[in-house]
Parts: structure tokens; C-alpha cells; sequence
């Protein structure tokens, strides 16, 4: 929609961010910022304008611009040693949106939107995703995605920031995954995405719950645990479950602690 | 940017999304249904990708090659569109074809997915389904358009290509825009409204309060007769009785500015005491809503919040009751739901060379909507004229005045063109919706079979207005008795006023709610009984030679021209035993078969009233002029039909020129599934005076002929609508599969095959949005909370299973050509089928709606047991 209260867009560079202005916002995709009115907003920084590369493969992981589109994202062809890669099509395909969205949305605006079911956080933090945040003060902050993802809604970026990118470490990509998902329609918002991913190098299980909850959560384990070791750490991790329109908590917390069984069993050998 | 293969020069604005961009450029194909990114009606291409050009910035397109509906090459994909008939209202179309045109093979083979951007409110997809994947089957070309043949809506190729018009697809010269200022406060008087510093924002033209408004009071509900609904309504109120009820408008000379100027005008309320609960409202001492109203408002007692109420007992209930084997009893919830035709409501107002006031409205009743322009503004009727380009979409929601009066008033006042339109948001919060109703029903049964008592009790909640109350309550408890056969019958119901937003007209007109109710009820008695459900239903229904009592005796104009319900059953029944639908999912999951029977009068009480024109045109064909209003129903085609069929031509040779109060005489408006059965008994008329005047002249050639029919729809038949599910439950998930859907349609002749199906599959569709996902939320307040289609989830291709369409072999003894209405009728079966099915399968009965995931599991689980009934 028309957001009639925006008077600039700007091309978003390091010193724009040192003139941080209440009413300003980055841009990245759009496809959220032009789904809702945003009334308090006057100017957009555009994050195109830097131009970074989507995508960077090393042998040490991938780095993820924030401004890579979940089209660029779902096209990639990861080493054939990163198993886990095959994360990222249930990921996008956990989109709300269509696949013409994914054309336009970026990852680093999905992550930011902070939403329980965002489907880029779900992927970056089951992978030990690791944010890069430049701040308004031109130095450069790293923290896990688990960490960056503070609330619903809400974000650990501090005034005049952006997330640069997000970083997922070869070791996560070398796992072997489960992945469960689930809404309360065939193809509608996730209420529950559970995320299993075992270590063939040591055996440790990381299950990372995402949608269900107010921010994503990992439960690590050294080995699969059993249904018991299993339901006290989740009942020990106190999850915040979620409550909105997409699923109320009792249901949410339900599916989570089925999914979380079902991953473990699958990720036992 | 390049726009089609034209470069334009103009620069975006800031904020400026694409969409706006393009049809500021003429690009009127592209549509807006949410603005949102979720309906996928404003899909367009930039440079070859396929995008949603409403969350789309423009000035990203600034150096890029966009593609429209307008200049996509013509090809096979629109030809499907048009044979397969792969559109109804066709607001969704240019988006649909849009997206079809960009998916890859693997894209089609996977539609659910692929279409999960894409929302069609007519069709239930099936029809676009076959557009895409090709597997149309166009009919063989015939002589003749004779009746009962699947011939093409003539608007195709319109919808296809972009170029049919909409509402706003239009740009008059010196266009202004309004945006209404709305309240905040559930319940408040106005103390002072300051509106100078929104006057003095550039472009700013005019703000209008309740100091400009006319003092007469009116119903926003549109009928044949004014004294059908209470007149508790003006333009714009001093009081505000909801949250999101107009105080004010702004007129200038752009979107944006009226936007900026409308958060400008102050208001300063005294707050009052509000009830949003209907029971609170009808208890002592609660908040009065129009206890200012004089008696001549037709509000059934102002004092209790009643705008309507409804007492009728037949025979004994306690006796019936007495005399019962077993007696169930149990309250009802029928939630509140949103009618979500892709199209706002909105109109555009202007003042003619002669002076006269012109509307351009998005409505079901342009002729009733200028009787009430008149009535408020206080003009002559000559002095009115209002009519609708192609709406997109209805169902009731525009059965009202909602729009139009306050528009007028300010083209009046400022002598330019003025146009509003809706948001979603607003359509969610300002617009209307279903009743929401709570019914008691109390039914005694014989274990021989016989029903013995029926006791309905109905709460409904008609919000801060009662447009519709008396009518949706009399309806609601009219058509879903009536259907049985039983001597007791008892009936008390209220439609209540509360500080929420008002309820209106919705598709099945209150019967959708009571035969949920009365239906599940029946399906748990004959369970109660040991008695298989269908078999008490063919027990107790209705027979071919039974009278219609529900509320008053038998309704004296409403006659059995027809009776179809035993072969819509056995169809049923037969589809269901057939074999066909899907094999259960996994052995975890529990299976369960469901069945829910209705009935509809063919047209409402009390007369509805249509006028028709039909004459030749030099160089062959004919022109024919009718009142009713197309938006999806599929009449226009009809309309072709009988004209044809009557004049011993092709459909083709038929142009229809509709809703307009300057091309007829009158027509009452497309409600109550009146487009065929009233307006068309008008057409058909005409078109055989015709045919006889041209017969008398011997054949075609010399001075051109015309002739007029008319019809009054005081003769009233009824249709039937049988649903059949069979269902899997998955409790660990609360996950209900539809396994195979079935409807059997009492119709009449079918006039138009393809098309009619098409009417059943979409009222399909759309009632399973209402029984499995939708629902429109107030919080206690009375504040909507429901704000997108993301948060309102609408039927999208996945969640639609295709459901097999049979017809009852019927015709009418009433309706036209043997034919009976079925655009509204379709939707009033299909909850209690799915709810009697997941009974089936569970052993869980469910008083309350949407079946959502989440609820089935609680309920199964046990742990909403008090919850789930």
C-alpha cells in the first residue's frame, strides 16, 4: 500500500545511519513495510544501495547478505557435503507469503521482523546462524540469531543499526536435520517449526523450536535424549509459548513437544 | 519506467507502491484486493518476475520493464480462462492469469502451492484449476443458445484481458478523494469537532461532520420495502455507537493528503457506558444504544436494545416434548464472519452537465440505493442516477449504503467528482457482517422416527445498527423449520443492539447460522434415538404435498412449484457410497460421514420488483436492459440465455446493459437470489413480446422493435441443497482432511450448467472458510482486532477439496423456464455436514465454529471438553 507519510527515500550508506532520525526505517525488500500502514515513518534507507553480494560460499560456511532474497536463497546449490542446507527449501516454503514474495522479501528482513514464525529464523537459528550488526556508530557487533530475535515484533538491533548479514558456520551445514511444521491451514502461518540436527562428527542433537514460541529456542543435547530427558529439558526451558491469531499456546506447546519427540526419534541411530 | 513497452516519464512519490504507480498510468487491470501482499489481485511483472505491485516499491521500478495484465500477450492461457470459466466476479483474474503465466512446469503441477499468493472469493478454484492445467472442455458450438446449456459468460473476455471495468476503474477529471475519520470509542457522544487545520492543509476542499449532515433518519440495508428495517441511522452521527463509526469525511484533491488531513480533525468525546455482549445489552440497566429514536424508527423496544424479536409456538411444544423418546438440547455460537469480496466497497459521486447527481457504486441495489440518496438528500428521483460498472463481489455486503450517501452529499457540496474507497482494514471494521447468533435448540423425538418438538431460542447480535435485524431474524428462523414436518414448533428470538460493529446481509441471510444449529441438533437426536441421521431426516423433511409452517403458518406465497430434496439426498447418498474421494490418510487418522439438508425460499417476502427492455439493433442483434446488478452471480449469462432461447437466437447476439437506473424502470437488486428467478422472468418476458412483434411483422427488417417485460416475485417457490462429507480427523494434530465433498442442488431447470456448478462449488468454498478458518474478532472493548486477510484466512486453493456437483432433475412450476435460484442457497448445508461428519468420525459434537486445528485438538484432548459442548 501507499505509505503517504514517507517524504524520502535515501540510499542507505554508514553515515546515514549516524543521522538516525526517529522516523526512519531501513528498506530492504518492502514486503512487510508496504503490507501495513506505517504511520510514524517519514524516510526509508534503502539497504540495495550497498549492493552486497547475496551469497558468499567459503569453506568455512556461507554468509547470508541480509538484503539476499529468499528467491537467491532457495536457488542456491550448497557443497553436497552440507547436508543440512536442505533446511532452506522447508524454510522458504514455510513463507506465509507466495512465491512472489520470496522474489522481493530479503532474509535479513524476515529476521528482523522478529515474527515467532518467521521462516528465515527458524532456518538461521536451527544452523547457529551468527548476525553481523553494524551500529550507528560505525563499529560492527556479532550475536547468535537465538539471541538477535528478541520477542515478537521485536529485535536486538540498537538505534541506527542494521543487520549486515547472517553467517552460518560450516560445522552446522555438515548436520544431519528433521525438520516438522505445522498451521492451522494447509499452506498458512507456521504455529510450530521444530528443528532437529544431529552432529555426524559427534553425535550431539541441537533442537531449535521456532513459531510456537516468542523467540526461538535451542535445546542442545549430547546425544539424542530419551522421551523423559526430553520432556524435562523442554519442561526445564520454560518456552514462552505463543498466542495469536495463528494458534493458541496449548495447541502450540502440544505440536512442539510431539515434533520434538518425532525429530529426536528420527535423529536417533 | 517502462510500463507495457511504453516508457513514462513521471516519477514515483516516496511511500508510492507500485500498484498506485499503474493505475495512475491508465493500468486499471490491476486490481487491489487487500493492499497487503496476501490476495495477489495487483500481481504484475518487472522485468520477467512476477511480483505483488501493492507491496512493491515503485521507485524500484524506476529503471524496469513492467508488465500488466494489459500487455501480457494474448494467448491460449486467457482463452482457458474464458472456456473454462475460470473467474466469477473476475477481480481476482488479471492477478490469477498474471501468476499463471510466470509459473514453470513444476509450479503447475503443484497449484496449492504455487497459488498460495492468490485468493478468489467465487470460484472455490476448481475452475481455475482447469484454466491452468488446460483441462477445459468447451461444449460444441450449437444453433441455438438454448436453455441449459454451459454458455460463456460474455464479460470473458473483459476479465481476461483487464478491461472490464470496475468501480474505480475510472479516472474523472478534478477526481477528489475521501477518507472518513472514524471513531475510536466503542460508545460517545461528540462534544466538538475541530476541523481547521485539516481545512487548511493544501488541497484540502471540504471536511464533513454531523453539523453538514441531513437530520432524516434511514437504514443503510437496502429493500424493496423502507419499512423492512429500522431507521436508526444518519449520515454522519453525533453519537457514535461502534468503534470505527464515520464522524467524519475529508474531501481532497489526493489519497494522501485526505489521509494526512483526516488525522488533523479533532474530536472531543464524552464517553458513555458501552455493551458489547448481546445478553448484557437486553439485561437491566444496561447502556440504551437509540433510546433517542422516535417510534416512527420501527426499533422493536429501543429500551432493551431490541431492534427486532420474533414469537411464534405451533401446536404444543410441551406436549411434544412430553411424548418424546429422548430430548436433545443444546446452545449454538455462530461467530462473526466477513463477507471478503475482493473488491472494497466504494463509489464515485459527481454532478452532471444537467445537474443532475451521478453515483458510479460498487453495489448489489443501484436502484434502491438511489431511492435512498434521495430520501436522505432530499432530491427528486429524476434528479438521481446511480449505477455500477462490473462489481467485484457481493454476498450481501453491498446490499447497503455504506458509501454512497456520504460521497454524494459532498459532490453536492463541491461540485467536482468524489470518490472513496475502502481499505481492507476498513471493509474488517467499517463495513458489516454475518449475525452472529446464539440458538437454542430443543428437539423431541420418537425412537419410530418421528420428530415431536422443535424449540429454537435465537440470540442474534444485529452490532450498533439494525440494518437486516428483522430480516435476518424472521429469515433465520423461516426456511430451516419450516423444511420439517412437525406439528410443535416454538420460536423466540431478539436481534439485539450492542456497541460493536453492525451486522448487515451475508450470504444465506441468517439461515447459514440456524440450520448449523437445527441440523447438528437433528443429527444428534437421531443418534440419541439409535436411528441412522439421514433416515430421521427423510423421516421428518418435508414431502411433496406438506404444507410450510415455521414462524406464522404457512407462509401464504411461498409454494412448492418444485421438490427435488429426496433425489438431492439419494445423490448424496450414492456419491458418497461410490468409491470416489480420496483413501483415508494413515491409519492414525479417524474417518467420519456427515450429511446437512436446507432450504431456501426462491426470492424474499413481500415482492421484489424488476424491469427489462429488450429491443433489436440496426445491423442485427438485440440490446437488452436490465436492473440487476452482476457481480459474480453469473445472471448477465442467464440473462443472454433466456433472451435468446425466447427470440430463437445465439447468446451472442444479446448485449446486456445492467444496473442502471437510466436503463430501466426499476429493479428491486440483485439479492435473495432474485438475478434469475425475478429479473429473469422480466427478460424472458420481454424477449417473447418481442419475438411475437417480430413475428406479426413476419421476420427481421423494417423499423426496429422493442418490448418490455416486468415481473413482481410475489409468487415464491423453494430450492434445496443437500452436502455430503466424509472427513479425517488426525487428533494429535486436530488436522480434519475432507476426503470427498458432495452437493446435490435442487435447482430447477439448470439454465446454465458450467455456471451453476460453479455458483455450488463457491458457495462451497465459502462456507467451509466460515466452518473451518474464519472469524472476525472483537475484543471486549468492541474494538475489531482482525486487521488483514494474513489474520482472516480465507478459503486459499489448498484448503479447497473439489467437490462433486449433481442436480436434482426438476423444474419449477414458478420460476422462469422451470428454473430456481442457487447463488446463496449452496452455503447453507455445508457446516453442519462437516460438523455432523467430525461428529461421526470422533464421537465429539461441536456446537461452536471455525473448526480450527487448534480447537479439534483441545476438543479431542479432552481438555476443552466444556468448550467443545
Amino acid at each position: 500500500m501507499d505509505l503517504n507519510a514517507i517524504t524520502d527515500v535515501l540510499p542507505a550508506g554508514r553515515e546515514a545511519q549516524a543521522g538516525w532520525r526517529d522516523g526512519d526505517a531501513w528498506l530492504a525488500g518492502g514486503t512487510w513495510l508496504f503490507s501495513e500502514p506505517q504511520p510514524r515513518l517519514r524516510r526509508l534507507h534503502d539497504l540495495t544501495a550497498f549492493d552486497w553480494p547475496s551469497l558468499a560460499t567459503t569453506d568455512a560456511g556461507v554468509e547470508i547478505a541480509a538484503t539476499c532474497t529468499l528467491a537467491e536463497l532457495s536457488r542456491w546449490r550448497p557443497p553436497t557435503a552440507w547436508p543440512a542446507a536442505g533446511l532452506v527449501a522447508q524454510c522458504c516454503d514455510a513463507l506465509l507469503g507466495s512465491f512472489k514474495v520470496w522474489n522481493t522479501a530479503t532474509v535479513g528482513g524476515n529476521i528482523c521482523l522478529a515474527l515467532p514464525a518467521g521462516p528465515m529464523t527458524s532456518l538461521t537459528a536451527s544452523l547457529d546462524g551468527g548476525c553481523t550488526i553494524w551500529t550507528a556508530d560505525g563499529t560492527e557487533l556479532r550475536m547468535p540469531v537465538v539471541d538477535f530475535v528478541v520477542g515478537p515484533g521485536r529485535n536486538a538491533l540498537p538505534r541506527g543499526a542494521l543487520l549486515r548479514s547472517v553467517f552460518v558456520p560450516a560445522a552446522a551445514l555438515r548436520t544431519v536435520t528433521a525438520f516438522r511444521q505445522l498451521s492451522l491451514n494447509a499452506a498458512g502461518r507456521s504455529a510450530s517449526v521444530v528443528i532437529g540436527r544431529r552432529s555426524l562428527e559427534d553425535g550431539s542433537l541441537a533442537i531449535t523450536v521456532t513459531a510456537a514460541v516468542a523467540r526461538p529456542v535451542q535445546l542442545r543435547f549430547d546425544s539424542p535424549p530419551n522421551a523423559d530427558e526430553l520432556a524435562s529439558a523442554l519442561d526445564r526451558a520454560e518456552l514462552p509459548y505463543h498466542d495469536d491469531v495463528h494458534g493458541n499456546p496449548e495447541w502450540r506447546e502440544h505440536l512442539t513437544r510431539m515434533y520434538a519427540a518425532e525429530v529426536c526419534a528420527e535423529l536417533s541411530w | 519506467m517502462v510500463i507495457d513497452g511504453a516508457t513514462v516519464e513521471a516519477e514515483p512519490r516516496a511511500g508510492q507502491c507500485l500498484r498506485t504507480f499503474l493505475r495512475e498510468h491508465g493500468c486499471f487491470g490491476v486490481k487491489k484486493g487487500c493492499d497487503a501482499g496476501d490476495c495477489g489481485a495487483c500481481t504484475v511483472h518487472v522485468d520477467g518476475i512476477p511480483v505483488h505491485s501493492c507491496i512493491y516499491p515503485a521507485f524500484r521500478a524506476r529503471t524496469r520493464s513492467v508488465t500488466t495484465i494489459h500487455g501480457l500477450a494474448a494467448g491460449e492461457l486467457q482463452r482457458r480462462f474464458v472456456e473454462a470459466q475460470g473467474f466469477q466476479c473476475g477481480f481476482c483474474t488479471p492477478g490469477m492469469i498474471m501468476t499463471a503465466a510466470a509459473l514453470t512446469d513444476a509450479q503447475r503441477a503443484d497449484l496449492p502451492r504455487a497459488l498460495k499468493g492468490n485468493l478468489c472469493r467465487c470460484t472455490g478454484y476448481r475452475s481455475i484449476a482447469a484454466a491452468i492445467r488446460g483441462a477445459a472442455t468447451p461444449e460444441a458450438e450449437a444453433e441455438s443458445d438454448a436453455i441449459g446449456r454451459s454458455v460463456l459468460a460474455p464479460a470473458g473476455p473483459a476479465i481476461v484481458t483487464g478491461r472490464a471495468e470496475f468501480t474505480l476503474d475510472t479516472a474523472p477529471a478534478g477526481l477528489l478523494h475521501m477518507k472518513l475519520v472514524r471513531s475510536p470509542h466503542a460508545h460517545a457522544v461528540i462534544r466538538r469537532i475541530d476541523a481547521s487545520a485539516a481545512l487548511a492543509v493544501p488541497g484540502v476542499e471540504l471536511v464533513l461532520t454531523h453539523t453538514d449532515a441531513p437530520a432524516e433518519l434511514y437504514s443503510t440495508a437496502r429493500h424493496e420495502h423502507e419499512t423492512d428495517d429500522p431507521a436508526d441511522t444518519v449520515l454522519l452521527d453525533r453519537v457514535v455507537r461502534f468503534t470505527g463509526q464515520r464522524v467524519a469525511a475529508v474531501v481532497a484533491d489526493s489519497v494522501a493528503t485526505a489521509e494526512r488531513a483526516a488525522e488533523l480533525v479533532v474530536v472531543e468525546y464524552d464517553l458513555l457506558p458501552a455493551v458489547t455482549d448481546p445478553q448484557a445489552a437486553i439485561a437491566d440497566g444496561a447502556p440504551r444504544l437509540h433510546a433517542d429514536k422516535p417510534p416512527t424508527a420501527r426499533i422493536a423496544d429501543a429500551r432493551t436494545n431490541i431492534a427486532a424479536s420474533v414469537e411464534s409456538h405451533l401446536g404444543g411444544v410441551a406436549e411434544g416434548f412430553a411424548e418424546a423418546d429422548a430430548v436433545y438440547e443444546e446452545t449454538f455460537e455462530i461467530h462473526r464472519v466477513q463477507h471478503v469480496h475482493l473488491e472494497t466497497h466504494a463509489s464515485i459521486a459527481w454532478i452532471d452537465p444537467d445537474g443532475r447527481l451521478v453515483v458510479r457504486t460498487s453495489s448489489q441495489t443501484p436502484f434502491l440505493t438511489r431511492d435512498a440518496l434521495c430520501r436522505v438528500l432530499n432530491l427528486p428521483r429524476e434528479r438521481v442516477r446511480v449505477f455500477t460498472g462490473r462489481v467485484g463481489g457481493g454476498f450481501g455486503g453491498k446490499q447497503e449504503m455504506l458509501t454512497e450517501d456520504v460521497v454524494a452529499l459532498a459532490a453536492l457540496r463541491t461540485g467536482r467528482p468524489v470518490q472513496i474507497e475502502f481499505t481492507r482494514e476498513e471493509e474488517f471494521f467499517g463495513a458489516t457482517s454475518r449475525h452472529p447468533m446464539r440458538v437454542r435448540v430443543k428437539l423431541g423425538g420418537r425412537r419410530s422416527g418421528r420428530l415431536t418438538a422443535i424449540s429454537v431460542g435465537i440470540v442474534a447480535n444485529t452490532g450498533a445498527y439494525g440494518n437486516h435485524a428483522p430480516g435476518v431474524l424472521f429469515h433465520a428462523c423461516g426456511e430451516s423449520i419450516s423444511l420439517y414436518r412437525c406439528a410443535n414448533k416454538k420460536v423466540d428470538g431478539v436481534s439485539v443492539y450492542t456497541n460493536t460493529m453492525p451486522a448487515g446481509a451475508f450470504r444465506g441471510y441468517g439461515l447459514s447460522q440456524l440450520v448449523f444449529a437445527v441440523d447438528s441438533a437433528l443429527d444428534e437426536l437421531a443418534r440419541r434415538l439409535d436411528l441412522e441421521p439421514v433416515a430421521f431426516r427423510r423421516a421428518n423433511m418435508i414431502g411433496p404435498d406438506d404444507a410450510l409452517t415455521s414462524i406464522e403458518g404457512a407462509p401464504a406465497d411461498v409454494e412448492l412449484g418444485s421438490y427435488g430434496l429426496p433425489e438431492c439426498l439419494d445423490l448424496v447418498e450414492s456419491g458418497l457410497r461410490s468409491g470416489r474421494g480420496d483413501p483415508p490418510p494413515g491409519d492414525q487418522w479417524l474417518i467420519g460421514e456427515g450429511i446437512g439438508i436446507s432450504m431456501l425460499d426462491t426470492t424474499p417476502p413481500g415482492g421484489h420488483r424488476a424491469h427489462a427492455r429488450i429491443a433489436e439493433r440496426a445491423g442485427g442483434g438485440y440490446v437488452l436492459h436490465v436492473g440487476t446488478a452482476e457481480f459474480g452471480n453469473g445472471t448477465t449469462t442467464v440473462h443472454t440465455q433466456f433472451a435468446a432461447s425466447a427470440l430463437g437466437t445465439t447468446a451472442d447476439q444479446i448485449a446486456v446493459v445492467q444496473a442502471d437506473t437510466d436503463g430501466v424502470d426499476y429493479d428491486t437488486g440483485a439479492f435473495g437470489s432474485t438475478g434469475t428467478v425475478v429479473a429473469g422472468g422480466a427478460t424472458l418476458q420481454a424477449a417473447g413480446r418481442l419475438r411475437e412483434m417480430i413475428d406479426a411483422r413476419g421476420g427481421r427488417g423494417g423499423p426496429l422493435l422493442s418490448a418490455e417485460g416486468t415481473s413482481d416475485g410475489l409468487r415464491r417457490s423453494v430450492a434445496f441443497n443437500v452436502q455430503g462429507f466424509r472427513v479425517a480427523v488426525l487428533p494429535r494434530t486436530g488436522e480434519i482432511r475432507i476426503l470427498q465433498s458432495v452437493h446435490a442442488a435442487d435447482a430447477g431447470t439448470v439454465v446454465n450448467p458450467l455456471q451453476c456448478r460453479a455458483q455450488v462449488e463457491g458457495g462451497v468454498a465459502q462456507a467451509l472458510g466460515a466452518a473451518l478458518s474464519e472469524h472476525l474478532d472483537i475484543d471486549g472493548t468492541g474494538r475489531v482486532t482482525t486487521r488483514t486477510l494474513r489474520e482472516y484466512h480465507i478459503p486459499a486453493f489448498a484448503d479447497v477439496p473439489v467437490t462433486e456437483v449433481h442436480f436434482a432433475r426438476t423444474s419449477d412450476a414458478i420460476g422462469p423456464a422451470g428454473a430456481k435460484p442457487m447463488s446463496e442457497s449452496p452455503v447453507n448445508p455445508v457446516a453442519p455436514a462437516l460438523a455432523n461428519a467430525v461428529r461421526d468420525a470422533t464421537g465429539v459434537r461441536f456446537t461452536r465454529l471455525p473448526l480450527t486445528r487448534d480447537v479439534v485438538y483441545l476438543a479431542l484432548a479432552g481438555r476443552a471438553a466444556a468448550d467443545a459442548g
